[in-house]
């Protein structure tokens, strides 16, 4: 590129010709560098201590006196146009050159590897944790009790009469030896007694967890399962007051469509006793009513049995299954994949539900 | 309970119109779950006639049957055929052929026509068939789908018709009716019938109901029947086992007679088969009544019936014709021979009625509900007898029954009652209920008028009495479920409708919110999952094997855990004492599945049945318990920790484009467990562990600094892993969260952040091979003093240069003052007394 020949003649530095001539050509070499290398040549060649410019301006010393001021100026002038186009040309080809580094180091983003994943809940505990969150949400307290239980709380204690085919309706695991009347606790309501014997009136608590009975895992059915169970024991309680709570729950469960409705049923532990079902807006197939728990009165045996006076206190008590939620709410079809514990059910959901 | 509608409009103004779906959707309305529709015609339909066979001609087959080729005339001699369609003949004779032999010229029996179609999806057509054209069929009960018997078709004759030819034989029939089933709960007894179904429509629909007990002229006393006695010597809570027993004697049955084809098909929808007419007319009234009845054949009885408990090993061959070994609790009905039926349960075979009884003897008995519970459970007899009378009969209503039986012997059966009978036994006491002014509508939140709460007591059969403070209540004979104010407070809500009590929400007090535990748990679960690692839950169901491996550290140590009486399966009949074992199992379904890289982690409660299990006795219902008899209780309930495990199989990550996984081992299973205790703020003190599930070299216990031992967390044993077909250094681990929760710091005091610049100092230690380099870094501390602001292993070198039998341990030292910048001096000096401790504790020398 440099058109600066080697033993080419020096100019005279009072030349301004001469000199306009080899600073033009300088600028023309350095606009043609195209990289740092090339502009790196341009510049020994046309600002280098052999580069004709270089070369004349040490003619200066040589001429005549009256002549040096001239040509110092001319001199002066043209290096310093000559290393300015050098730093201009030297800035744009850094930045040129740093893009097309960056460019140079693209990567396929599509191709990266995961170094960290998160993992999974299951999804019956994250919409357990759900349900919790509302109710305590509305001031109630989550309750909790052991799942080998006293016969005495898991029926007696709720009204369940010894000989009454009620109790045969829950299907129950019993432990050995069948003296020690121990069992596995078929519904979390034994959790209710407790709280009504630990806590002092006024009480509003939910009690979930899991629970069993002697059913053969099929598609909707499993010996273990888990429920969610509210009590609360107050002055004057009403089945309004049943209602609006169910009310206010599934709404913040179900969206604001979502509905509860009564009919009649029995438990032993409650009177008047209720089947509640919900309207589900979002339901498969279409908004429609769906079964999901009972609910009532509590009996006033049972407040007896903890100890709190039927004729000052009224309660409510409810009881929904957090499988049947899953299956309504999020579609799953069969009971196995709640059970099984293959990888792909919890981590398909992930964190959410 | 299965309501035929034809039964049911006897009593209720059901709609003519009205479908079995429509009755349910009423009776939903008062409280019965919708449980199936069984109607006939649903899978047949006509044209299905009554026929009579005009000539019958036998022709052999090539392949040995012989075929009757018939002539059947299905409309009235001299009418035309009035119905059209292809293969439908205009003369009104259908040519049919049939291979059944047991009829005869003259028979009348069932033409299904061409176009009817049989349960089954099958279409009567007009076909070409040994030589003829058979346009129809011949019917059985099997074909026509009301009943099992094929051997041959259904003449008319034999089940006592005589219809005209031509008749509509579906109507005939009555297979054009069909029952409503609807699911009855446990208290409501009285629903078990045709009388207790009509009411409940009654009150659904606002409509008249008659009660069928009304319609039966009893006589208001009996006397000089049959002997019966009453001798209950062990009553069950104190109550009799039997406490009204009505007999009567109906002479000259023929019970060879058949059964009216009403009765059949009543019987038939409501789920029971016709057996002999006998039975057939004693399941009857049962259905319609509520109350089951009894027939013996009288000439088979000796001596009077006594009513007893048996005696243990007393033996009985019942009905079905199994011979029972009889409890001392069983209540029996007896006579000079023994026992002759388990009351209320089955009859026994010897006093059977047969086609050779001529002299029946009617029972209708009142039995306790708990005495024929217990009987049917013990000898695993569900019968429509047993699930009535455990759900309690209505006292008042069993002479009516046996009077219903006896006119219907009469009628049907051409018997002659006795003007004699028996009835003993004494009637409950009534009781009658205080309902307080105000009581049911502070309970319902609906402001119920008086007349809403009047009407809908009597409506039930009750009798209201009006005082000041509200009435006094006494409920029908039939609803012994009926005991409280609050079972009136149900029954007005419920006749009123549920559908009319609004909503209110009540307000909770301030409450605490999740409690410490309760934010523990959740942390360390979503811990775990944020980890990478996958929630599982998995059956708390576990072999004895697996307890005694894994719940005990100890080789050869035999783990207490909780049996179960009744379990699944019995590969599975104990309650776990480990997370472990289930989360093996889902670890092997994951891998048979395909996953290779699993993470896999459960929590949830182990049964550590130490000590007490259970009581020998439960206090009774109703009442609080006395402070130590509730102590007892809860002691007696095993302990149950919380625990939480992780099984980690395979990689970590799966494996991709540049990126090496890394595979699982002993010290990730390690590293996870002190993760939990760090999310909980637990520091967990690691000392080389020995747990016979776990490698012997590879497992780390892992403690609280009180030496309390909280899991363990390692490789898995080898031959364990090999013996559960599982990848080869799987590791896992499990821990006592509970035990970590309690460990946490309940108040955690800010240290001071100095500002000062650090020093840093590395010592390189060799000491012998065994000691553990924890308690190397714990010397260090310690003799570092206060200006050691923190210490970490860095490196662990044993080989060339080393001493055999000893290793070498790299530790970086950072010092740092909280008041002044350290000089190099005060920093060597603390690392000389960091290393002297070590030296004195462990011989340590630096390198």
């Amino acid at each position: 590129m440099t058109e600066t020949l080697p033993g080419a003649a020096i100019p005279n530095p009072t030349d301004e010709a001469a000199i306009n001539a080899a600073v033009d050509q300088a600028i023309t070499a350095i606009a043609g560098a195209a990289t740092l290398d090339e502009l790196k040549a341009v510049r020994l060649a046309h600002s280098g201590e052999k580069s004709p410019l270089s070369l004349a301006n040490r003619e200066i010393g040589r001429l005549p006196k009256d002549q040096k001021a001239l040509a110092g100026k001319l001199m002066g002038a043209s290096r310093g146009r000559v290393n300015k186009a050098l730093a201009d040309r030297t800035a744009v080809l850094e930045v040129e050159n740093d893009a097309r580094i960056l460019i140079e180091e693209t990567v396929d983003v599509t191709a990266a590897p995961r170094r960290r994943r998160a993992g999974a809940r299951h999804p019956l505990s994250t919409l357990q944790d759900r349900v919790a969150d509302i109710f305590v949400g509305m001031g109630w307290e989550i309750a909790e009790g052991p799942e080998v239980e006293s016969e005495w709380f898991n029926f007696d204690a709720l009204n369940f009469k010894p000989d009454h085919p009620a109790r045969e309706m829950q299907d129950t695991f019993f432990v050995e030896p069948p003296e020690a009347h121990l069992l596995m606790r078929t519904h979390t309501s034994p959790v209710q007694v407790r709280s009504m014997l630990e806590r002092e009136v006024p009480i509003y608590v939910l009690c979930p967890g899991k629970v069993f009975r002697t059913d053969e895992l099929d598609a909707t059915h499993t010996p273990v399962f888990h429920q969610f169970e509210g009590l609360a024991i107050d002055k004057n309680l009403s089945m309004a007051d049943l209602l609006g709570t169910l009310e206010h729950f599934t709404r913040q469960m179900f969206g604001e469509e979502a509905k509860v409705r009564l009919r009649p049923n029995y438990f032993p532990f409650t009177e008047p006793s209720a089947e509640l079902d919900i309207f589900h807006p979002g339901a498969k197939g279409g908004p429609r009513w769906i079964e999901w728990g009972g609910c009532g009165m509590v009996n006033p045996n049972v407040l007896r049995a903890a100890g709190i006076d039927p004729d000052v206190y009224s309660g409510f008590a409810f009881g929904m299954g957090i499988e049947r939620a899953l299956m309504f709410r999020n579609e799953v079809a069969d009971m196995h994949d709640m059970i099984e514990g293959d990888v792909r059910f919890s981590e398909h959901f992930g964190m959410e539900i | 309970m299965r309501t035929p509608l034809s039964w049911l409009r006897e009593f209720a103004a059901v709609p003519a119109g009205a479908t079995a779906e429509d009755v349910m959707a009423e009776l939903v309305k008062v409280g019965f779950e919708e449980e199936a529709v069984h109607r006939p015609t649903d899978t047949l339909q006509g044209p299905i006639v009554v026929g009579q066979v005009l000539s019958l001609v036998k022709e052999p087959q090539t392949n040995g049957k012989t075929i009757n080729w018939c002539q059947v005339r299905v409309v009235p001699e001299g009418q035309e055929q009035t119905l059209t369609g292809e293969g439908i003949d205009p003369s009104g004779v259908q040519g049919i052929i049939c291979g059944a032999h047991n009829f005869v010229e003259g028979d009348k029996v069932v033409v299904t026509l061409p176009g009817a179609v049989l349960p089954g999806d099958f279409h009567i057509s007009a076909r070409k068939t040994y030589g003829h054209l058979s346009a129809g069929m011949i019917a059985s009960v099997r074909e026509l789908g009301i009943g099992e018997d094929h051997d041959g078709i259904l003449v008319l004759s034999r089940i006592g018709l005589d219809p005209e030819v031509g008749t509509d034989a579906m109507e005939l029939l009555g297979l054009y009716d069909q029952a409503a089933e609807i699911n009855v709960t446990p208290d409501r007894g009285y629903a078990f019938s045709i009388r207790g179904v009509a009411r409940e429509y009654a009150h659904a629909t606002g409509t008249a109901f008659t009660d069928p007990a009304s319609k039966v002229q009893a006589p208001a006393e009996l006397s000089g029947g049959h002997g019966v006695k009453l001798n209950d010597d062990a009553p069950i809570y104190g109550k009799a086992g039997c406490d009204r027993f009505v007999a009567r004697t109906v002479r000259g049955v023929d019970a060879t007679r058949p059964t009216p084809p009403w009765m059949v098909s009543r019987l038939r929808l409501a789920g029971v088969r016709s057996i002999s007419l006998p039975v057939d007319i004693s399941n009857y009234v049962m259905f319609e009544l509520g109350q089951p009845t009894h027939c013996y054949d009288l000439d088979k009885l000796s001596g009077d019936i006594v009513v007893r408990r048996a005696s243990a090993g007393e033996k009985i061959t019942t009905l079905d014709g199994k011979e029972r070994t009889l409890d001392a609790e069983d209540l029996l009905i007896t006579d000079n021979s023994g026992a002759i039926g388990i009351a209320g349960v089955m009859g026994g075979a010897a006093t059977e009625v047969s086609d050779s009884t001529s002299n029946i003897l009617v029972e209708a008995a009142h039995f306790d509900e708990v005495s024929i519970g217990r009987s049917r459970r013990r000898h695993k007899l569900p019968s429509e007898a047993s699930k009535r009378f455990e759900r309690g009969v209505d006292w008042q209503v069993a002479g009516i029954a046996a009077q219903r039986v006896v006119d219907l012997l009469v009628e049907l059966a051409g018997g002659t009652a006795d003007e004699a009978g028996t009835d003993v036994g004494t009637a409950p006491e009534t009781i009658t209920i205080e309902l307080p002014a105000g009581f049911a509508a502070a309970r319902i939140g609906i402001d119920f008028t008086e007349e809403q709460i009047v009407t809908s007591l009597e409506d039930l059969g009750a009798v209201v009495v009006k005082h000041d403070g509200g009435w006094t209540v006494t409920p029908p004979s039939w609803r012994s479920d009926l005991e409280t104010k609050e079972d009136l407070t149900e029954e007005i809500a419920r006749l009123v409708g549920y559908d009319k009590i609004p909503a209110t929400l009540p307000v909770a007090p301030p409450g605490r919110g999740l409690t410490r535990v309760q934010q523990q748990r959740r942390r360390l679960i979503q811990a775990l999952a944020d980890a990478g690692l996958t929630e599982v839950l998995s059956y708390p169901f576990v072999s004895k094997a697996a307890n005694d491996t894994f719940g005990v550290a100890e080789e050869g140590g035999e783990r207490t855990a909780l049996k179960l009486a009744n379990p699944i399966s019995e590969g599975h009949g104990y309650l776990r004492t480990s997370m472990l074992p289930g989360l093996i199992e889902v670890a092997k379904r994951n891998h048979s599945r395909g996953f290779r890289d699993l993470a896999l982690f459960e929590s949830g409660l182990v049964f550590l049945p130490d000590g007490t299990v259970g009581t020998a006795d439960i206090p009774p219902l109703g009442a609080r318990p006395a402070d130590e008899v509730l102590d007892g209780l809860y002691d007696g309930v095993p302990d149950q920790p919380f625990h939480i495990a992780a099984v980690l199989t395979g990689h970590d990550s799966p494996a991709a484009a540049s990126h090496t996984p890394r595979a699982w081992d002993w010290a990730d299973a390690l590293d996870l467990a002190r993760f939990a205790g760090d999310v909980l703020g637990v520091d967990l003190v690691v000392s080389q562990g020995s747990h016979q599930a776990f490698h012997p070299g590879r497992t780390a216990k892992l403690a609280l600094r009180t030496g309390e031992t909280v899991g363990y967390a390692g490789e898995l044993h080898p031959k364990l892993l090999a013996a559960a077909d599982m990848p080869a250094r799987s590791v896992a681990l499990e821990l006592d969260a509970d035990a970590l929760f309690e460990a946490a710091p309940d108040v955690i005091v800010a240290r001071h952040i100095s500002t000062f610049p650090v020093a840093t100092q590395d010592v390189a230690l060799v000491v012998p091979a065994d000691v553990p380099a924890d308690d190397v870094l714990a010397a260090l501390r310690e003799g570092a003093g206060e200006l050691l602001e923190d210490v970490a292993l860095f490196d662990v070198y044993a080989g060339k240069g080393i001493e055999e039998g000893r290793k070498s341990l790299a530790f970086g030292l950072r010092f740092r003052a909280a008041d002044r910048t350290l000089t190099a001096d005060e920093a060597s000096a603390a690392r000389e007394g960091a290393v002297a401790l070590a030296a004195e504790r462990f011989g340590a020398v630096q390198r």
